[in-house]
């Protein structure tokens, strides 16, 4: 395969003349039409005479492998949405998405978009805590989900009132139905040719995804259908998708990458993927990169120095020439993976950044356009950047200062909304710019160069991590008394969480009671905020008006200056 | 006689030995990770099939080193060592009595 332009071609020409009717004109919309993902992903495709062309490749554990048409979505999502109308589900009724990368998760994503509900995805990893709060704060109405996860679900759902609906898509009859629950097998149903689209238009609400902030529980990011415009084109422009492409989006959909550039990206443009179901082994990804002849690779910094950390060696027991664009999306990028990745594949990792909340690519590495290891690339066209000086909100003009990265709101993925929280939306917008908490500058080229987080969340393994959240649920546990918690560096993951604790009168500091700790927060939370490392104190520094200081362990775990410590309190 | 019994006695122990360490941690792996009514053998893939992810490894990691008083360093402790219950028994195996 020979690939001599890239879709996006000069950065310069690009940005002259740049408008989102670009990708208006491609998908054929028009102010005032109606716009439902689900159609363009599945039925569209099909009227432009790709029905036979594949959609998915599917590779579960254990050999287990499934192939689907964009024909096969079409008609998979039809069956789902008439069953989820069948039951009563309505328009922008929240239907949760809580299942592993099997196949039913991307075709309830069409389904349940084509009658215009709200897809709400959720990582199967979540522990019972993480769901119901997500669950009550959307007051979600069903939620489809496996055999293997209905004890999470039936644990909370006695809490949860609004949820009707439990509908579990692998039933194995050895299990008793209890209260809600109805079976669905989509191999079973009759196929569904044509169902009613729901009309959705430009702003209809499409997908909730939760994201974690330092303070306050997790907020629902609601986006809409016209997010498509975006996702649509920064697929075609940034990952590079061209019609006999096979591409590998590495992440879950439970996160924002897996449905912007997982499922409504790819789909949009009528690109065949492939999904590979499985727990991460370097052997088993350069196997399915190989036997599926991937093309396009779209990965994360954690996953590719897992590679690096498994050798050299391995990659040449495989044949990778098929690779012929990789980018990576999480966390920032260190310069290592992105030499090392020209030494191994001959070819670069390009970096990308944006946010649950900006539903699209906002700064990146363009195909074609010189990559400099470590940097986060340069704007998309069309969005309007700036690093802030954070006194006053106002963007810095001077080369390789330090400052907020901010964006002017009015792209077409840009966040409408935190679900039932105007306030904490309010607050992401100052002077006009829509700010993204991070902090970077940018060189006199035009290129950001990533500092770190504005504020305490924890990026681990690209995924945000709310300090709140995992304290809250350390005060759970009998023997903590107090908690703070903070980011650790970690060679893999970037960050990891770091757990701090005082511990109530008749309990002792040891490892058993370190261990109960972590597993208590990986089965409430999730195991990626379980606390990688717990340091048991006689007492937490504090301000002498009784606030914790954890900026002061931040700057212990980091190495830092420790700063002001005017306020710390002295006894 | 007596040396050859008491050598075939002290092996026995051992392979008995490695059995409970084996069982022991077949059955946390089981508590801790799997889901209602996922059952595991000492070779079911751990790692790979995604019944532990990379996180969760590290609580595995701190069980082994509490349970057995052992310290598995950073470099031996990788997905691949973790990869079912009968290759951790043989990390595990290198520490004891270390």
């Amino acid at each position: 395969m020979h690939f001599s332009m890239s879709n996006f071609g000069l950065y310069e020409e690009r940005i002259k003349h740049f408008d989102w009717s670009v990708a208006e004109k491609e998908l054929e919309y028009r102010d005032g039409n109606v716009l439902n993902i689900g159609w363009y992903c599945s039925d569209r495709i099909c009227l432009k005479g790709k029905g036979d062309k594949k959609a998915l490749i599917y590779e579960g554990f254990g050999g287990i492998n499934k192939e689907y048409t964009f024909n096969d979505i079409r008609i998979a999502g039809n069956v789902i949405g008439k069953f989820l109308r069948d039951l009563g589900i309505k328009s922008e009724d929240r239907v949760c998405l809580f299942m592993d990368r099997i196949p039913e998760l991307y075709l309830s994503f069409l389904g349940a978009l084509k009658i215009g509900a709200i897809v709400q995805p959720l990582f199967s990893a979540f522990g019972e805590e993480s769901l119901f709060i997500r669950l009550e704060n959307a007051q979600t109405r069903a939620i489809i989900t496996q055999s293997k996860h209905l004890s999470k679900v039936r644990k909370i759902r006695d809490r949860l009132p609004n949820l009707e609906f439990i509908i579990i898509v692998d039933y194995a009859t050895a299990k008793k139905l209890e209260t809600r629950e109805i079976v669905f097998s989509l191999d079973e149903s009759a196929p569904v040719d044509n169902i009613e689209i729901y009309p959705a238009v430009a702003e209809s609400p499409s997908v909730l995804h939760y994201t974690s902030g330092t303070t306050g529980q997790p907020k629902g990011v609601k986006h809409v259908h016209y997010s498509i415009i975006a996702q649509y084109l920064t697929t075609k422009w940034v990952l590079d998708l061209q019609d006999d492409d096979i591409y590998w989006c590495t992440a879950d959909p439970g996160w924002v990458t897996g449905t912007s550039y997982g499922i409504i990206g790819p789909w949009s443009l009528g690109i065949t993927q492939c999904i590979l179901d499985a727990g991460f082994s370097a052997q088993a990804w350069y196997k399915f990169i190989e036997k599926n002849k991937i093309t396009v690779w779209y990965s994360a910094p954690t996953a590719i120095r897992s590679l690096m950390k498994a050798g050299d060696e391995i990659v040449r027991e495989f044949n990778l020439s098929s690779l012929r664009h990789l980018a990576s999306v999480g966390e920032p990028l260190n310069s290592e993976a992105v030499i090392w990745s020209i030494k191994m594949f001959g070819k670069p990792f390009h970096d990308t950044f944006w946010q649950t909340e900006t539903g699209c690519i906002m700064i990146t590495n363009f195909p074609g356009m010189k990559v400099k290891p470590g940097s986060m690339g340069r704007l998309f066209p069309g969005i309007t950047g700036a690093v802030l000086d954070p006194e006053n909100y106002e963007p810095i003009t001077e080369p390789g200062k330090i400052g907020l990265i901010a964006f002017r709101p009015g792209w077409p993925s840009m966040m409408r909304a935190y679900w039932n929280n105007e306030e904490k939306y309010r607050e992401k917008f100052k002077n006009g710019w829509y700010l993204s908490g991070d902090r970077s500058s940018i060189d006199n080229e035009g290129y950001y160069w990533f500092i770190g987080r504005d504020d305490d969340v924890i990026n681990t393994g690209g995924h945000l991590v709310s300090p709140f959240e995992v304290e809250s649920a350390l005060l759970e546990h009998p023997a903590v008394g107090e908690s703070a918690v903070v980011a650790k560096p970690d060679e893999i993951n970037m960050e990891v969480v770091k757990a701090f604790i005082t511990l109530k009168p008749g309990f002792s500091p040891g490892p058993d009671l370190e261990l109960e700790i972590m597993n208590f927060v990986r089965k409430k939370l999730s195991p990626l905020a379980m606390p990688q490392a717990v340091e048991f104190m006689d007492k937490l520094p504090k301000t002498r008006s009784g606030k914790i200081m954890r900026r002061l362990l931040h700057a212990k775990e980091w190495g830092e200056e420790i700063g002001d410590i005017s306020t710390l309190e002295n006894d | 006689m007596t040396d050859l019994y008491n050598v075939r006695n002290k092996n026995l122990n051992y392979l008995l030995i490695m059995e409970d360490i084996k069982e022991l941690i077949r059955k946390y792996v089981t508590n801790e990770y799997l889901e209602e009514g996922e059952e595991i053998t000492y070779d079911t893939p751990l790692i790979s099939s995604g019944y532990v992810d990379s996180f969760s490894m590290v609580s595995l990691l701190v069980f082994l080193e509490n349970k057995f008083k052992i310290k598995i360093p950073p470099s031996k402790a990788t997905p691949e060592a973790f990869d079912s219950v009968n290759k951790i028994v043989d990390l595990v195996n290198q520490f004891i009595n270390k």
